[in-house]
Parts: structure tokens; C-alpha cells; sequence
């Protein structure tokens, strides 16, 4: 998409096609001979991850809906019955439910390595708020996946979650009452459920075309964090990139595997293989892992509002990042302090996941509040600060040279 | 090609009229249509059918609780014991986050009748526990009252009393 197209039809066929619907050429610019940078390191093949979980959802997804009843008095005996009927019903749920995780693993690292290098900054604003688009979709269909087996973690989950609602001044009552089709969750919450986590996953779809459309319009950012310069910067997406790319899936799917085929329920919660009881709530209510940091500031703040408006707050404060962060310099690799101050978030952001997962009581509830306190700093008061007082290190004259620093030119 | 738009005027002229009616009445019929699709997912005729239940409650000895549903919710229903209702009526209106007297929070003193559901984020409260022995919430820590009403924690508000009425000595209609 940027620069001329070098698809070159090499039969009648694909000649006839491209005159009428250049989607060849569309896919050869985009995926082959797409120009990349060529410092891209391993921590940029986790888009190529991402785009592979994805696909792996809506696939096993699509299969354990054929197996699968939305009704409170069948969805966990059908459940069981993926789990022991259904031919190879029980590695498909647990391809699905650890590709949940695993989707959250590889997402995490995509975000963090964006943080790390600039990538929201100018060009790419738009392409980060796409970006955080998707993760929110992504949480909204993990939620409602949960809440499908109908087990207490199911049942107690939506609950709190749907309740956040309530929290709302004079009509979150009734946007709870609307969301539930009842008084409280029910069967009709758990048919709607069913039927937007089916809807979720295209719609995230739809958003990954735009994030990567607007990938391809400014280019890929790299570690450096200099723009491409020119055609001695970038290398064909294929093959270096797809095989970059493939190497770094299959170290992936060994990890996934190992989840899938031997601690399959280790990401999960034992209490969701009891049936939902809407009379009797688990002792510890606990969301799924990748939550947990938000669960964390929810309980952190002593007023119902207030702690809703901060865990949301929390997610939507990413969308302001690219104005937030004022240096003019993408890359850490030349911010030392920014570097520190990194570090630090990546800290309060694991400490806030491992208190999400411990009762919300005495010290706990002190090191939740400090931990949140810290994370709005992070972005409201540390990052608009470092841009302004920070003195950069040199940042080097082309991509390039940053690679090939004893014949900056030589390679060409 | 100039002579193809019509001059600009200050005056707004039919065209405009037109042009504003079009409109207005298309966004009117829009949310007629949107309305049907939103409404749809409200309580439908089946759920509120079950909007009340009858509970006899002579078995219920003092200082028993029972739980019944009541719309999809637990309803906890308490014979209070004299020194929990004693306990309920000394604490002063300083002491309570939404200052409730346990008068109005009962219709016998003896029968407290309450949705069981945290006002925080909607847990089942446990009975009979907490710093001030009435209703404990282990999701987040709210402490309940001997009558009910929030005391400390997360939970801005005291237990919803549903409405219900005797319709004998010891039978009661929820809703």
C-alpha cells in the first residue's frame, strides 16, 4: 500500500482477474513483497501470533457451538458431553479455552512491545487505537466465553461484571435489568451471551483489516524507532518475514501445546466445574487471569462508583497514550530514563494481577491502592513529564546504519 | 453548470424545508425501529410472570433464617431474635452509610425480610457473620447489620427490602 505495486499477473487467468477484482495484487503488496523494515526483532512477530489465535477461536468456536445448548439446564452437562462425547470434543474445548489465554500471553506482549518502542507515536496514532479497540473486544468475548459453561465461575462472574453496570447514577439499575432480560443473570442473559460471543470474534475480524491497514500505510515502526529512509532500509516481507514469522508460531505452539495436552485446567478455576448455583456464591470470586489487574483496581477504590470509573479508566486511558507520552523520540533504546520508568510499569501492572487474585483485605487492599495510584501516574503524570526533561541518546542516522554500523552503505 | 444549484439566499426557501422535514422524519422512523430491537432484550412476559411468590412461614423458629427465590434472587427471611433487634435499634443514624431506622426496615419487628444480593457487585451475602454479627459478603468485604444495613465496605447501600405484605400471621406474599 505505500509505493508502487510490483505485482506482475503471470498467467491469462490472473490477468483476467486482477482487471476486474485486484485482489492478487492486493495480497502480493500487503503479505510479499510488502517493503519491511529489516531490523525487526522477535518481539514483532507476535502480530503474525495474534492473527493465528484469532483464526484458532473462530474455528474450534465455530465446532463447539455445534455441540453446545445455551440454556441454564443444559450448558453445563453439554459441556460435559464436548468433554466426553464428542469425538476429540475434549481437545477442541481446551484448545479454545487455553487459546483464550494464550491469545491474552501473545496480545500482552504485542502491547508491551508497542509501549516499549514508540509505536503509537506519530504516524501511528490511529493504528494504536485500533489496536486498543481490539483488546476491549477481546475482553468483552473472554468475559461472555466464560460465562458460557454455566459452572459458579460462570454464573458469579457475570454477575459482579454485569452489576459494574448498576453502578451507574439513576439508570444503572435499569441498564443491569436490560443487560440480565431479568432480575438477575438468567437463562435469557445466557442466551444473549452465547449470541454476541459468537458475534465478538468477526467483529474483531473486521477491526484487525483496519489495523493493518493502517500498519501498511505509515509501515511497520522497528527497535530503532527511525522512519524508513528508503529502499536499503527494508527487505520483502516475504520470505524473511513470513519465515521470521513462522519460526517464532511454532515456539509458540509448543508452549500452547504444552498447556492444551498437559495442565489444560492450571489457567482456569476449579469452582466452574460446579454447576452455576444462583443461591450460594463461591467463597473467592476470581475473573480469568488476564483481568485480574483491572479486578485489582475495581476493589482497590472504597466507593462503588469510584472503583468502576477507575477500572475502566484504566483501559481507556490507553486510547490517550500517543498525547500522553510527549518525547518526540519512539524507541526506549535511546530513553534511559523512560527505560526505568518502563520497567516499573511492566512491575505495578504483575503486582496488580497478583493482588487481583488475593482477598480484597488488609494489606492487600494498601498495595492495590498504591499500585493503582501508580498505574494513572504512569500515564497521566510520568510519561507527559519524562518527554520534557529527558535527554535522549544519539539516535542513529538510518536504519541501516544502526545494523550495519562498520559500512553504513557497504550492504548495498 | 453554475445555473444547475439554485443562488445562494439568506432566506431558507422550500428546498430547505424540504430538505429538514426529509430528514427529521427518516431520524423518527429510524428509532422507531431501533426501539423494538433494544426493548427486546428488557424482561419479557415470561420473567415477570414470576414476580410473586406466597411463603408460610410458621416452621421458621427465632433465631432460623430460610432463603427463597424470588425473581431469579435469594430472599433471606430471619425470625430476629430479641437482642438482634434490640442490637439493630440502638445504633445511631452517625454510624450508618445510608441511615435507615430498623422501623422502617421491618413490618413485624421479628421478621426481617430481605434480598439476599450484596448492593456492591451482587454476591449472596453469608448470614450471621461479619464485625457487626449480621451478613457478611466474602467477594469484597461488606459487613451487613442485624438489620440489614451496610456498616462497612465497598457496598454503598443497605440490603433491598422487596415489597411484601402478611397475608396471615404467619404467611407472607413477596411481591
Amino acid at each position: 500500500m505505500s509505493g508502487e505495486s510490483t505485482y506482475n499477473p503471470s498467467n491469462g487467468v490472473s490477468k483476467w482477474l486482477d482487471s476486474r477484482l485486484p485482489i492478487l495484487r492486493l495480497a502480493h503488496d500487503s503479505f510479499v513483497d510488502y517493503p519491511t523494515p529489516k531490523n525487526l526483532n522477535y518481539w514483532w512477530t507476535f502480530g503474525g501470533i495474534l492473527s493465528f489465535c484469532l483464526v484458532t477461536q473462530i474455528i474450534t468456536g465455530i465446532i463447539l457451538a455445534m455441540h453446545y445448548t445455551p440454556h441454564v439446564d443444559f450448558a453445563f452437562n453439554s459441556v460435559e458431553h464436548i468433554m466426553r462425547d464428542v469425538n476429540y470434543g475434549w481437545m477442541l474445548r481446551y484448545i479454545h479455552a487455553n487459546g483464550a489465554s494464550m491469545f491474552f500471553i501473545a496480545v500482552y506482549i504485542h502491547m508491551f512491545r508497542g509501549m516499549y518502542y514508540g509505536s503509537y507515536k506519530a504516524p501511528r496514532e490511529v493504528l494504536w487505537i485500533l489496536g486498543v479497540i481490539i483488546y476491549i473486544l477481546m475482553m468483552a468475548a473472554a468475559f461472555m466465553g466464560y460465562v458460557l459453561p454455566w459452572g459458579q465461575m460462570s454464573l458469579w462472574g457475570a454477575t459482579v461484571i454485569t452489576n459494574l453496570f448498576g453502578a451507574i447514577p439513576l439508570v444503572g439499575e435499569n441498564i443491569a435489568i436490560w443487560l440480565w432480560g431479568g432480575f438477575s443473570v438468567d437463562n435469557p442473559t445466557l442466551n444473549r451471551f452465547f449470541s454476541l460471543h459468537y458475534l465478538i470474534p468477526f467483529l474483531i475480524a473486521g477491526v484487525v483489516v483496519l489495523h493493518i491497514w493502517a500498519l501498511h500505510v505509515p509501515g511497520n515502526n522497528n527497535p530503532v524507532g527511525i522512519s524508513v529512509k528508503g529502499k536499503q532500509d527494508t527487505v520483502p516481507f516475504h520470505p524473511y518475514y513470513t519465515v521470521k514469522d513462522g519460526f517464532a508460531l511454532t515456539l509458540f505452539l509448543i508452549l500452547f501445546s504444552y498447556f492444551i495436552f498437559f495442565a489444560p485446567n492450571v489457567l482456569g478455576h476449579a469452582d466452574n466445574y460446579i454447576p452455576a448455583n444462583p443461591l450460594v456464591t463461591p467463597a473467592h470470586i476470581v475473573p480469568e487471569w488476564y483481568l485480574l489487574p483491572f479486578y485489582a483496581i475495581l476493589r482497590a477504590v472504597p466507593d462503588k462508583l469510584g472503583g468502576v470509573v477507575l477500572m475502566f479508566g484504566a483501559i481507556f486511558v490507553m486510547f490517550l497514550l500517543p498525547w500522553l507520552d510527549t518525547s518526540k523520540v519512539r524507541s526506549a533504546r535511546y530513553r534511559p530514563l523512560f527505560r526505568q520508568f518502563y520497567v516499573l510499569f511492566i512491575l505495578d501492572c504483575l503486582l496488580l494481577g497478583y493482588l487481583g487474585a488475593q482477598p480484597a483485605e488488609g494489606v492487600y487492599i494498601v498495595l492495590a491502592r498504591v499500585g493503582t495510584v501508580y498505574y494513572f501516574a504512569h500515564f497521566l503524570l510520568i510519561l507527559p513529564i519524562l518527554g520534557l526533561v529527558e535527554k535522549p541518546k544519539e539516535v542513529p542516522e538510518s536504519i541501516s546504519e544502526s545494523v550495519l554500523p562498520a559500512a553504513p552503505q557497504a550492504a548495498e | 453548470m453554475t445555473d444547475a444549484h439554485t443562488p445562494v439566499t439568506e432566506e431558507p426557501n422550500r428546498r430547505d424545508f424540504l430538505y429538514l422535514a426529509t430528514g427529521a422524519f427518516a431520524a423518527i422512523g429510524a428509532a422507531n425501529i431501533v426501539w423494538p430491537l433494544i426493548d427486546q432484550m428488557n424482561p419479557d412476559a415470561s420473567v415477570k410472570a414470576l414476580s410473586s411468590i406466597e411463603v408460610d412461614l410458621s416452621a421458621i423458629e427465632s433465631g432460623q433464617s430460610i432463603t427463597v427465590t424470588w425473581r431469579g434472587k435469594p430472599v433471606f427471611i430471619r425470625r430476629r431474635t430479641q437482642a438482634e433487634v434490640g442490637d439493630a435499634r440502638e445504633v445511631s443514624f452517625a454510624d450508618l452509610p445510608d441511615p435507615e431506622s430498623d422501623a422502617d426496615r421491618v413490618v413485624k419487628d421479628e421478621w426481617l425480610i430481605m434480598v439476599g444480593i450484596c448492593t456492591h457487585l451482587g454476591c449472596v451475602p453469608l448470614g450471621q457473620a461479619g464485625d457487626f454479627n449480621g451478613w457478611f459478603c466474602p467477594c469484597h468485604g461488606s459487613h451487613y447489620d442485624t438489620s440489614g444495613r451496610i456498616r462497612k465496605g465497598p457496598a454503598p447501600k443497605n440490603l433491598e427490602i422487596p415489597p411484601y405484605d402478611f397475608v396471615g400471621d404467619t404467611r407472607i406474599k413477596i411481591g
